[in-house]
């Protein structure tokens, strides 16, 4: 294979805060192929949107944000680069779509003069042939009479087809890396499964790296490649999606598996649950954040309330942080994990 | 922090018969159900829905312009159901399905603009807003949004006695009134001593706790929950559902439970009704709703829930539909589905097909013959006495044929019919 297009190497981002320092990100490193779509799960507050806005350049650096580790974008460090460069590389390079399309797209333009400013942002071309790409685009994104929805303004669409717009405006300089945070999360459920497909014919298509960031473990199943699993700003397990599912390493990742209602499944039992809730990013817990929930801490040692576990293969490609051994986590998942499920 | 209701037990005995069985339930007693409309009303019947409608008045826009036309948005057209005591009815839809006005309709939150609402043997579609307050200790809502659905000024103590106050069922000289609340805030596994913290200070799970205490101070007979997990992180999701689930089985409570989430409502619920644009075009038992389903419908909208397991979700039968849920304001004519469906025949375009029953004969409708292949009903959990797979023949059907969403479900006593309103039904895999 290819060098991976994006390559983040133990990614750190820091916010001050009047109440302490906000470790959103902690030490996060994997790689994206073109072509290729991971998937980053994790709930409110695990880095996952932070990580993705540190990758497209979106925090203002200053005296309340630091940036460490590196993100390399077709071999080029975007953490040390000018913020023009950045700038010049995000749209033609990379680009993102939002959840919310509705406030991601200016209510007081035409979708049209949306697409066709983005697009003139960066190539030089007149207004009309602008305008002819974008309508282009909208055909593309599967938007019906697209000539004429050019002078439609974002309310006159509906959810779905704001998403198509938002994801024609992000295709629109041909982008080698497409971020897209929790893209399906605000439509119906049958719109979702169109957007899917979209994105997968776009990346056939256009051999896109796709970064996919959601809380939905059904979404990163349909189509992502691989999948890293955040919590609390770092990441527990990162392995090929069919690892990750067929033989999940991590007690959080089991938790997210266990605990989620399945369409092919009826059972009368209750749900297996993880305890508690997500800590605070200002004080994680020390050790291996997870563990004052995880229901096997007891057999990790005393290390896992001390000492961070390291990111280590527990199978070629896939990689766990726990303080478990690897024998106790398989006979764990041999016996409570994959029957329950 | 949930697992201090051990209920896992019990659990299965309290659902098992639940269709037929009343004696073994907490039934109140005060209530008699009488008979409407001329219908034997089974005792265990708790709400009957019978044709109701909701039009929106179009109305004036912002600047007093007019918006749409002048006909309304009919955002519940004619939908009939109904719930037995103790049992949860799902009701799943897209946006603009009108689940959520229905639930509100329920609740009398709305007023319905046609058809009758029937609560606990009494016909409550009509009740003045004096005689509302009693009636709304027995049905409770809970909120999609934990943040936006709790007083933010008034400590959790005081959001939860509110309800107590309102209806007078404590005296306001505080002990009594706090012992209740701190019981309330025990039984859905908060710290009972956290009455005078606020909202701020909970977590989303735990403020989703505090709607659901809030819900039960009055013991109500009938809880509304409106996409009560949608707003939580997935590892908080399972929790409440477990909390909801328990306090069914300990407090012997029936749900209305309305949710996107198929697969949370697969789990949850006893029987689920499908709606598109204001009606019920599918409604069943839960087994037979997710793997016998009829409706192309109901096909679309479970093939395109995705399952965590790449391995199987991969290789399912895929229906996409094209475009989006056309706008209630003004809805396809004849059967609402068919500018979606891939079955359509020129009679979808001209004739709306009835909700019928799928009868133990096999027979559907106008529908083509061929379909004896009966979707066997199976109770919930093994069944000691073994119930006949298909409904004993209840009451004569007061469906009238052609009408569209006008016919009744659940046959008194007996276990939910499995109606679909399709002219083309047929059973399809699809998870």
């Amino acid at each position: 294979m290819s060098a991976p297009f994006l390559q983040v190497r133990d990614l750190s981002v820091r916010f001050t805060t009047d109440d302490g320092v906000v470790r959103a990100v902690d030490g996060l490193s994997f790689d994206v192929h073109r072509g290729r779509t991971l998937g980053i799960v994790g709930e409110s507050g695990s880095g996952k949107s932070v990580t993705s806005l540190a990758i497209m350049g979106l925090h203002r650096r200053g005296r309340r944000v630091s940036i460490d580790g590196q993100i390399r974008l077709d071999g080029e460090d975007l953490v040390t680069a000018s913020s023009a460069r950045v700038r010049a590389l995000r749209g033609q390079r990379m680009a993102m779509i939002f959840q919310d399309p509705l406030s991601a797209l200016h209510p007081q333009f035409t979708v049209g003069d949306q697409i066709v400013e983005a697009y003139r942002v960066h190539h030089r071309v007149s207004r009309a042939a602008a305008r002819r790409r974008a309508a282009e685009l909208l055909e593309l994104v599967g938007i019906p009479e697209p000539s004429r929805r050019l002078d439609d303004y974002p309310h006159q669409f509906s959810g779905g087809m704001r998403q198509r717009a938002m994801i024609a405006m992000a295709v629109s300089c041909d982008p080698a890396l497409l971020i897209a945070d929790e893209p399906t999360t605000a439509l119906d459920v049958t719109v979702q499964a169109q957007i899917l497909d979209l994105m997968r014919d776009l990346q056939r298509e256009f051999d896109t790296a796709i970064i996919l960031i959601t809380h939905d473990l059904g979404v990163v199943a349909e189509l992502g490649d691989d999948v890293l699993v955040m919590y609390a700003g770092q990441v527990m397990e990162h392995g090929s999606v069919a690892d990750v599912f067929a033989r999940p390493e991590h007690p959080y990742t089991w938790g997210l598996l266990q605990s989620v209602t399945r369409l092919d499944e009826q059972r009368d039992d209750r749900l297996r649950t993880i305890p508690g809730a997500p800590p605070s990013l200002i004080t994680v817990p020390p050790g291996c954040p997870f563990h004052p929930r995880c229901a096997y801490r007891e057999q990790a040692g005393p290390a896992t309330g001390t000492v961070r576990p390291a990111l280590v293969e527990a199978a070629p490609g896939h990689r766990v942080a726990c303080h478990l051994p690897a024998e106790v986590r398989q006979r764990i998942r041999a016996e409570e994990v994959t029957p329950a499920r | 922090m949930t697992d201090n209701h051990p209920t896992t037990e019990d659990r299965p005995a309290a659902t098992d018969d639940r269709p037929v069985a009343t004696d073994d339930r907490p039934v109140a007693t005060d209530d008699r159900p009488v008979a409407i409309d001329d219908r034997p009303v089974a005792v265990d019947e708790l709400v009957r829905v019978d044709r109701l409608t909701k039009v929106f008045p179009a109305g004036q826009g912002t600047f007093g312009r007019r918006r749409g036309a002048g006909a309304g948005v009919r955002a519940v057209d004619g939908i009939s159901f109904s719930i037995a005591r103790g049992a949860t009815l799902g009701l799943v839809g897209e946006s603009g399905s009108g689940k959520s006005t229905t639930g509100r309709l329920l609740s009398r939150l709305l007023d319905p603009t046609a058809g009758t609402v029937t609560f606990d043997g009494r016909d409550i579609t009509r009740l003045p807003s004096r005689q509302l307050r009693p009636l709304r200790r027995d049905i409770q809502m809970i909120f999609q949004d934990p943040y936006s659905s709790l007083n933010p000024r008034h400590t959790i103590g005081a959001i939860i006695a509110a309800p107590l106050r309102v209806q007078g069922l404590a005296s306001d000289s505080g002990q009594a009134m706090r012992a209740r609340v701190r019981e309330l805030l025990e039984l859905v596994g908060l710290n009972p001593e956290h009455y005078n913290r606020y909202p701020h200070e909970f977590s989303g799970g735990q403020r989703q706790r505090v709607g659901i205490a809030r819900a039960l101070a009055t013991r109500p007979k009938l809880v509304i929950a409106d996409e009560p997990v949608s707003a939580l992180d997935v590892s908080i999701r399972a929790q409440i559902i477990n909390l909801l689930d328990d306090l069914r089985a300990e407090l012997g409570l029936t749900y209305l439970f309305i949710a996107h989430d198929l697969s949370m409502v697969r789990h949850l619920s006893d029987t689920v009704a499908v709606m598109y644009l204001g009606q019920i075009v599918e409604i069943a038992d839960r087994t037979t709703l997710f793997e016998h389903s009829l409706h192309p419908y109901t096909h679309a909208l479970l093939s395109a829930v995705p399952i965590p397991d790449p391995a199987s979700t991969r290789q399912r039968d895929r229906i996409r539909l094209h475009g989006d849920v056309p706008s209630p304001r003004n809805p396809p004519s004849a059967c609402r589905f068919h500018p979606r469906c891939w079955k359509a025949q020129d009679i979808c375009r001209t004739e709306a097909p009835p909700l019928a029953d799928r009868s133990p004969a096999g027979s559907l409708g106008s529908s083509p013959a061929g379909l004896a292949d009966t979707a066997p009903t199976e109770p919930r959990g093994p069944s000691p006495t073994g119930r006949p797979d298909t409904p004993p023949p209840g009451p004569p059907d007061t469906t009238p044929a052609g009408r569209p969403g006008t016919s009744a479900t659940g046959s008194p006593g007996g276990p939910p019919r499995h109606q679909v309103a399709c002219h083309f039904p047929e059973e399809r895999t699809v998870i």
